[in-house]
């Protein structure tokens, strides 16, 4: 039996049984990566001894009967939250030695909950690319086809997740960064509710809309994951108080009852025609599993790219002022003079896309530009909220695809940053409105590369995705295909 | 043109950031095509609508004002480029 290749609740029986150690898992993951990572590039840190010491923790942990769900687990982080006493990098030269004095509130419950940290995944520069293409460091490449991008920017976690070189893995969502690359690696990822999450000791990029969530190989992993990240934290001010129910019951057959819309203006021109294809076969599938269908209509959908491309940049701009030189991360030497040295550190720290969109944020929020841009991009973005709100007073969730195309080739794109930002129009929106949503595996293309379903749902009902999820997951065997690396 | 090449240059300059002649060139042509798309918001009528800032259900998150342990000095230091007796250096200010 191939270890790496379980999924969480596979790992956790045989764990539980005794069939199987934490340090023989944890191994399997280690030897998995040594195998492809460097053709697939997933993680930008390797924390091997550590895992391993964990590892044994956990098995005792297991051995006193004190085992829960995500004990001896190898999982992968993101990049982009803080685990104390590793290298969090954020895929930027500007935190290449930054080495966090604290761990983020995620990442706190894996320790108590003893699962076993693999390692940091590679991502685009301060999440901000939907390819991975803009980390600092390296590319890293699609498990299905080695010439084509992941996805991003977490790219790394869907990678690693769809390479088996970990059981599962956290990313983080700010337009589409989990849902986006879950689809293209052909595996589970949900985006959820903002404020579901706490966000303490993750780097913020834009902080209305980012968001941490599960890749996983499979939906019940999903929710074992939802479980153990979700939750109020005194340390999160944007975090909701509000109960946590067990998303692991909503793992039930049937979909009677359930009414699903189909916005009209996510199948428009423009949409791939496998990927129509593709999410239309699931509809189908759904629709026979006993879910009502009903069309509806999300008007300011065209919008969201023009909204998302202001706000993003405009919160990325500000939040972003921080890195000075000065109290962490990198900084220029040379400079004889303060405002000299902030600039030549933030010039030399910065990749070109980052500082691209500082410059758009800036500019947006700057004297006389105002209005017309930022404030403009607000009004529309409360109008794609009640376009969803509208939506939801008839439908329980919505299904659409998650990308307009199969994965595409790496370079493709890296040269037009519009064309690279319109590839995100189908994950912006639900972002903008802060709502949940989840990308399966719905199917293939005739290149073989995996396309994803991506379902919608209210603030707060993550439950019903996971149903709809799971029940299209039971129905069908795309999750179970691996990429023949 | 939507955006010049001075204004590409003064918001540079309110971010802190350097660029090249070369990188003023291409920031200016990227932006003045992403801006041109920005103008389909142009379309939408946004009079009375009001604008969301944060996607939350939060208007102020209150708690009790207590003394909690913190970050040892050392500790926050560690990651800095340049630390001496406690706090952080950095190139002088007033010239």
């Amino acid at each position: 039996m191939d270890l790496c290749r379980l999924t969480i609740h596979e790992a956790h029986e045989l764990l539980m049984k005794g069939e199987i150690t934490s340090m023989e898992l944890t191994s399997a993951v280690f030897d998995r990566i040594e195998e492809v990572e460097d053709r697939v590039g997933a993680y930008i840190t390797l924390v091997r001894e550590r895992a391993m010491t964990d590892a044994a923790n956990a098995d005792k942990v297991i051995m006193r009967g004190q085992g829960g769900a995500l004990t001896g687990i190898p999982l992968a982080i993101k990049d982009v939250l803080c685990a104390e006493g590793i290298p969090t990098t954020c895929g930027s030269k500007m935190l290449g030695n930054f080495i966090p004095p604290y761990n983020s509130t995620v990442v706190d419950k894996f320790g108590e909950a003893n699962a076993v940290i693999v390692g940091k995944t590679n991502m685009d520069e301060f999440a901000m690319g939907s390819s991975t293409e803009h980390s600092a460091f390296k590319p890293t490449r699609n498990p299905w086809d080695l010439t084509r991008i992941p996805g991003g920017s977490s790219g790394g976690s869907a990678a690693a997740v769809a390479a088996d070189e970990c059981i599962a893995a956290i990313g983080t969502d700010t337009g589409g960064s989990i849902r986006q690359p879950a689809c293209h690696c052909g595996v589970v990822g949900i985006k959820p509710t903002y404020g579901r999450v706490s966000r303490f000791g993750l780097v913020a990029f834009a902080s209305s809309l980012d968001q941490i969530g599960p890749v996983t190989k499979d939906v019940t992993d999903s929710a074992i994951l939802m479980n153990a990240m979700c939750g109020y934290d005194p340390n999160d001010s944007t975090s909701v108080p509000r109960d946590v129910p067990d998303y692991t019951e909503a793992l039930q057959t049937g979909l009677k009852g359930l009414v699903v819309g189909i916005p009209e203006e996510y199948f428009a021109e423009g949409l791939n025609e496998e990927v129509a294809q593709a999410v239309d076969s699931a509809i189908e599938v759904i629709e026979g599993l006993g879910a009502t269908r009903q069309p509806v209509s999300l008007p300011h959908t065209e919008y969201a790219v023009a909204v998302y491309y202001l706000i993003a940049p405009a919160e990325a701009s500000s939040n972003l002022a921080r890195y000075d030189g000065v109290r962490y991360g990198f900084r220029e030497s040379g400079a004889d003079e303060l405002i000299q040295m902030y600039r030549d550190t933030r010039s030399k720290g910065f990749g070109s896309e980052v500082q691209r969109r500082i410059i758009i944020g800036t500019y947006a929020l700057s004297a006389g530009y105002y209005d017309a841009y930022y404030k403009k991009a607000s009004q529309v973005r409360t109008l794609i909220m009640q376009d969803f709100t509208q939506a939801f007073e008839t439908c329980d969730v919505l299904l659409a695809p998650v990308a307009p195309t199969p994965a595409f080739e790496l370079g493709e794109k890296l040269e037009d940053p519009l064309a690279m930002y319109l590839s995100d129009i189908f994950t912006l929106p639900p972002s903008l409105a802060g709502i949940a949503g989840m990308s399966v595996p719905c199917g293939f293309s005739g290149e073989g590369l995996p396309i994803g379903l991506q379902i919608l749902c209210k603030h707060f009902d993550e439950e019903k995705l996971i149903r709809v999820a799971y029940n299209f997951e039971q129905a069908t065997d795309f999750h179970t295909k691996k990429p023949n690396l | 043109m939507k955006i010049t090449k001075d204004e590409v240059m003064h918001v540079a300059k309110l971010a802190r950031l350097n660029l090249d002649d070369n990188a003023v060139e291409l920031y200016t042509k990227q932006l003045g095509d992403i801006l041109t798309y920005m103008e389909t918001l142009n379309r939408v009528d946004t009079e009375n609508v009001p604008s969301t800032s944060h996607a939350t259900f939060i208007d102020s998150a209150f708690r009790e004002d207590e003394v909690k342990a913190s970050i040892p000095p050392e500790e926050a230091l560690a990651n800095a480029p340049q630390s001496e007796d406690g706090s952080f250096v950095v190139p002088k200010v007033i010239g």
